[in-house]
């Protein structure tokens, strides 16, 4: 079911943590709400859950208005970052309690537990006590449990916050896959660019309490509408008032036009990629990222002269987010 | 220096068995001694005496109510200081800690001058009826007015501690606020629960000072266990006096000792 945000404000004292927020979170799409800490977009999924209640706004869950309804009646799945677990229940008997206080008979609840627990890969952990479970299967162990109540939407708060590397690329896949299988309406939260890139398949960047921008994954880091979404969507090198990602950047032997002299400072090898550190003449530092077999064909060393020069950037205005794509014209470049 | 390490480690060691030994084992000892010296017989009888009974029946009568009431009370109160906010919390705070600063002589006193016959609300209580100094009711405010703290002091760290994470989770799954509290935020401070129970009875048994002032010390009727000690004692009847010490103690350690059997079991 589709999720509409209007006009959402919530002021916590003076502080103002989410700020005239309006987002569309379409029927059964994954969505990532991505921003820094104190974006505003944890308070934001809490006020489509019902937990926190909106100062100004509506929001609209499949088209009803459920602003005034409380958490207890909106059927949300909400899945906390340091999973929440009931510590005195059974995986089962946590996976169970929201078809428990739903008063279902007790041979539909065993049921439907039961492939809650495999669609989680936690069969055979059913009478474990959640201290008996590491942090990851803690977690799916919180997401059975949430979608036990067949939820209209799921809402995840940093749900792979609290996991170690490794695991949480794992759950990243893993969730992915799940919402092939399961289909429901999703929006999760992180810090992480890469996890919100990974998984989602629509993203809301969040800064100060106010929506950056939101789009597909490929449009933001292509399209970014500011400075703030391209420099926290992926990498960016800024050269006066351009800003270039390292991909973009093209390293050439011999002088050419609108190609600045620079010194090669430091080569990092990350196996397929190359990470090619560089001083511009003026002391600036630059960075780009090409592949392995270029940097072998450029025969790249440390200390050697090169010419560098965007292939693309982009120009920010700050006063109303003009952008541009495309070769910067020689202006810029010379600017730069 | 290895020796001057051990040396003063024994030291400390045995400074600090010598105080607990000077303080608290050799005159408990010495009770359970004196208790039995006329032999296992003479002890049972001196406690065996109707007013004697009567004395122990009471205080567990007081105990039994003024304890469910209190635990009532400690977690609605610790729910309240630690899950909400209102202006006048640290006021509520600092009250709940009045009859840990406050001796007992004068909680009786106070009691005394609002309940009496000729206290605040005595013209009124004597209309209807009721009378609660030298009485059932009086004994039991003392007392709840004592254990108040116990409870509350126990459970509102465990409620920070366990934060609210899990009650919200359980809201979002369609639990209403009662539904919350009983199948999750009650078995989570459960511990923490027993414990402020277990140090409330134990103060509510021996109680002397409160009790002292608004029973009456009337023997067979308002005299309570400690207090029937005491009286025992100004009588020169000494078998009677440790006894009852006795019996107190043991009454106190088992309280202790089975919610010790419940807590092991569980885990």
């Amino acid at each position: 079911m589709s999720i509409i945000v209007e006009g959402a404000t919530k002021r916590f004292g003076d502080f103002v943590a989410v700020d005239d927020v309006s987002i569309t979170v379409p029927d059964g799409s994954l969505t990532a709400l991505l921003g820094p800490s104190g974006s505003g977009k944890s308070t934001l999924l809490r006020i489509i859950s019902g937990l926190e209640t909106p100062d100004a706004g509506r929001i609209l869950i499949s088209g009803d208005d459920a602003t005034g309804t409380p958490a207890q009646h909106r059927n949300v799945g909400f899945v906390f970052q340091h999973y929440a677990a009931f510590k005195h229940m059974t995986v089962h008997n946590n996976v169970a309690f929201g078809l428990k206080i739903r008063k279902r008979d007790k041979a539909e609840i065993n049921q439907r537990v039961n492939e809650l627990l495999a669609l989680v890969h936690l069969d055979g952990l059913a009478e474990r006590y959640p201290s008996q479970l590491s942090g990851g299967q803690r977690q799916r162990m919180a997401l059975a449990r949430a979608l036990a109540v067949e939820p209209n939407v799921l809402l995840l708060d940093e749900p792979f916050g609290a996991l170690d590397a490794q695991v949480r690329k794992e759950l990243r896949a893993w969730l992915r896959r799940l919402h092939d299988e399961v289909h429901v309406t999703t929006v999760f939260v992180t810090h992480d660019q890469e996890e919100a890139m990974e998984v989602a398949e629509q993203i809301v960047v969040m800064n100060e309490g106010k929506v950056e921008q939101a789009g597909a994954p490929r449009e933001l880091y292509e399209h970014p509408r500011s400075e703030f979404v391209m420099g926290f969507v992926g990498a960016v090198n800024r050269l006066g008032s351009l800003f270039v990602r390292p991909h973009d950047v093209e390293i050439l032997q011999e002088p050419e036009p609108g190609a600045d002299e620079a010194m090669i400072e430091h080569l990092v090898h990350l196996g397929f990629e190359v990470r090619v550190e560089l001083v511009l003449g003026d002391g600036d530092g630059l960075w780009a990222q090409i592949t392995q077999a270029d940097a072998e064909a450029l025969e790249l060393d440390k200390g050697q002269i090169v010419w560098v020069r965007p292939s693309r950037a982009r120009v920010f205005d700050d006063d109303d987010l003009g952008t541009r794509d495309g070769r910067p014209t020689t202006e810029e470049l010379q600017a730069a | 220096m290895p020796a001057s390490g051990r040396l003063s480690r024994y030291g400390l060691r045995t400074f600090a068995l010598g105080y607990l030994a000077l303080l608290v084992m050799i005159p408990l000892g010495m009770i359970f001694y004196r208790a039995f010296e006329h032999g296992v017989g003479a002890a049972f009888d001196a406690v065996t005496t109707s007013d004697a009974l009567h004395a122990f029946y009471l205080t567990i009568i007081v105990a039994l109510i003024a304890i469910p009431l209190n635990t009532i009370f400690g977690v609605g109160c610790a729910l309240l200081l630690v899950r909400t906010e209102f202006r006048g919390k640290a006021l509520i705070n600092a009250i709940i800690d009045l009859p840990f600063a406050i001796s007992p002589v004068v909680i009786g006193l106070s009691l005394l001058l609002v309940y009496s016959e000729t206290g605040w609300f005595g013209d009124w209580l004597n209309a209807n009826g009721f009378q609660v100094i030298f009485a059932l009711p009086g004994i039991v405010l003392a007392t709840i007015f004592v254990t108040l703290p116990f409870v509350v002091r126990e459970v509102v760290p465990v409620l920070h501690e366990i934060g609210d994470e899990q009650e919200q989770a359980a809201r979002t799954l369609g639990a209403n606020w009662w539904q919350t509290f009983w199948r999750i935020t009650l078995p989570a401070i459960r511990w923490g629960v027993s414990y402020g129970v277990v140090i409330a009875t134990a103060r509510a048994l021996g109680e002397f000072g409160a009790v002292a002032v608004v029973s009456g010390r009337i023997a067979g009727q308002t005299q309570t266990a400690t207090i029937w000690i005491s009286e025992a004692f100004s009588r020169y009847d000494f078998t009677g006096a440790y006894m009852g010490a006795v019996l107190l103690a043991v009454i106190a350690v088992s309280i202790l000792v089975a919610m010790n059997v419940f807590k092991r079991k569980e885990a």
